[in-house]
């Protein structure tokens, strides 16, 4: 009796580890849902064909989110200054385009990337030992410095009036831009999949749990050994890049550059987005980006006066009703049904 | 033979408060010392300095025989010292598996990988199966940690301090905040430790102490009052005074 009852427990105990070990096994592979985001995009195409300069706007915007999920949602590094990168990125395809003639679009992203990764790490290496209100200020205060260096020299980068007309080589030497934007959404759909690939990776890779233990407490990581401050560093650097060809894309789409880029507004704006879609889960950045940017053109056009007090109703509700963006709603939503089938 | 952990002549103040003064100490390699004190005496002040959470106005601190006190604190967990804190610090928000995972991770150097999937390291995961196992904590290995009752949380907190594999562990009140019901099972895992590793536990109810240490050191005012065998100090007259006769030793008091 006695020993049937070891072994059971035994066999238990067996299952209750596999149990556990599976679900870290698993957790990375993908999903059947995680293709839905991708469908949509691609339904987008087809749907709304004369939509397309607005869709590639928005698509630049989840990439520029997802380059603020990767250090808000996980790393836990609050910033109002993510448009430093955005506009580093930006200026670097414009100014390679407008004074050098460097007009070829892909080669512009990776440029963009490097010049941005180089800001990011040499501002994230003297800001990061900061933390709270006082690094809110300093990325705030990083952005301004670039946006007043354009300034400055607005023989070069054009200042407040920008770089206005700039034209880009056709993609891969073949796909010309056309006037409706085609070829530029699949373009910034095609570079979006590719970063989205690396920033999964990431996450869910050993660095990524890592952040997550700064984010969950700091001071732990500190005791069990973790570099807090490359780790911090690392992940800063990588998303100014991301966040550069974000950047990066906004101008070749749009074929022109101001200094607003570097506006706090879009430092605010990305972060907006962010929390609204719900921060630290990958996709978040794809439902707050789009939602956010389909209610601004919307109301723009209702009432192209008071749109922004729409998007302020929204942001309210958001803060009241759903504190865990959109997505965190779906989950409470998801188990509060769960909990009600069970009963 | 060169102690495990070695503090010399260590000093700190707060401003004008002195909170550590000339602190001398020395655990070998599978010391077993407690170190109690009075309110305020500056014990975690001892272990945030020994662990380079504070660093110390002069003074050494030597982790077998090297010097570690220029050191970070992140260099010196990798060296073996590893600690618990008196209030819970864990990662919340992650399940109890994955506080272990990241740990070990952490030790390995796992964690300057950004590309293979955390999944992919089965080792990993049964080592940290294998630490809650041994701490009886894997029925909640999926669990998040702020679900778990605080005893068990206790006993995370433990457990992340031993997958760090340490050769010193500070144990800074384990069993502060936890229900009397509970805490045996807390101070049953205290003292099956492994008899390598030198451990110096902080810890207010005496029962625990003399039945776990083989020296205490008393410190009164940030400097060592006295040190000696449990036997001793139970003796002394002057530490009675001080500190057993004042407080009342069952009470499990906050320090």
């Amino acid at each position: 009796m006695a020993a049937s009852d070891t072994t059971m427990a035994a066999a238990d105990r067996a299952s209750t580890r596999e149990r556990a070990a599976d679900y870290l096994l698993r957790r990375h592979r993908f999903r059947a849902a995680e293709a839905l985001p991708w469908l949509f995009a691609i339904a987008v195409f087809f749907v709304f064909p004369d939509r397309m300069t607005f869709g590639s706007q928005v698509l630049v915007m989840v990439m520029f989110a997802l380059s603020l999920d990767l250090i808000l949602g996980y790393a836990g590094i609050v910033t109002l200054g993510h448009a430093a990168f955005f506009g580093v990125g930006a200026y670097t395809v414009g100014l390679l385009a407008a004074r050098l003639q460097w007009t070829e679009p892909i080669s512009g992203l990776f440029a963009a990337a490097i010049v941005a990764a180089i800001v990011g790490f040499i501002t994230g290496w003297f800001l990061l030992r900061y933390r709270g209100l006082t690094l809110l200020m300093l990325t705030l205060a990083t952005a301004i410095m670039l946006q007043e260096t354009g300034n400055l020299r607005s023989d070069i980068s054009g200042g407040y009036d920008g770089l206005p007309g700039l034209t880009f080589k056709p993609l891969l030497g073949i796909f010309d831009y056309d006037l409706y934007g085609h070829t530029y959404y699949l373009y910034a759909l095609a570079v979006l999949a590719v970063v989205f690939y690396f920033v999964r990776r990431i996450v869910y890779s050993p660095f990524g749990q890592a952040l997550t233990g700064i984010r969950e407490n700091v001071r732990r990581m500190h005791a069990i050994g973790s570099p807090v401050h490359w780790r911090l560093v690392t992940v800063y650097t990588i998303a100014a890049a991301i966040a550069g060809v974000a950047g990066a894309l906004f101008t070749q789409t749009n074929a022109y550059v101001t200094l607003t880029v570097f506006d706090f507004d879009n430092s605010a704006k990305v972060m907006v987005m962010l929390i609204l879609g719900g921060t630290g889960r990958l996709y978040g950045a794809f439902v707050g980006a789009t939602v956010y940017m389909v209610l601004e053109d919307y109301f723009s056009k209702l009432s192209p006066t008071f749109w922004q007090f729409g998007i302020g109703l929204v942001l309210v509700l958001a803060v009241l009703f759903a504190r865990r963006g959109v997505l965190g709603l779906f989950e409470s939503m998801g188990q509060y049904i769960a909990e009600r089938k069970k009963s | 033979m060169t102690a495990a952990l070695q503090v010399e002549r260590l000093n700190r103040a707060f401003g004008a408060l002195p909170v550590t003064r000339d602190v001398n100490l020395e655990l070998e390699r599978g010391a077993r010392r407690a170190l109690i004190g009075p309110n305020g005496a500056g014990k975690t002040t001892l272990v945030n300095l020994i662990t380079g959470a504070l660093k110390p106005h002069s003074g050494r601190v030597l982790l077998d025989g090297k010097d570690i006190t220029g050191l970070s604190q992140a260099d010196r967990a990798r060296r073996g010292l590893a600690r618990t804190f008196q209030i819970n610090q864990l990662f919340r928000g992650l399940t109890v598996l994955e506080n272990l995972c990241m740990t070990i991770g952490e030790r390995d150097g796992h964690c300057n990988n950004l590309w293979r999937s955390a999944g992919s390291r089965r080792v990993v995961i049964d080592e940290a199966l294998d630490h809650l196992d041994s701490l009886r904590l894997t029925d909640d290995a999926l669990k998040l940690v702020r679900e778990l009752p605080y005893g068990r949380q206790r006993l995370v907190e433990i457990a992340i301090a031993l997958a760090q594999k340490p050769r010193v562990l500070l144990l800074d009140e384990p069993a502060a905040g936890v229900p009397s019901s509970e805490s045996h099972l807390i101070l049953d895992v205290v003292a099956a430790l492994d008899p390598d590793i030198a451990v110096l536990i902080i810890e207010h109810d005496m029962d625990v102490v003399f039945r776990f240490a083989k020296e205490i050191t008393v410190l009164v005012q940030g400097a060592v009052f006295t040190q000696g065998t449990p036997n001793e100090i139970m003796n002394n007259e002057q530490v009675r005074a001080v500190y057993l006769g004042q407080e009342d030793h069952r009470g499990g008091r906050h320090g």
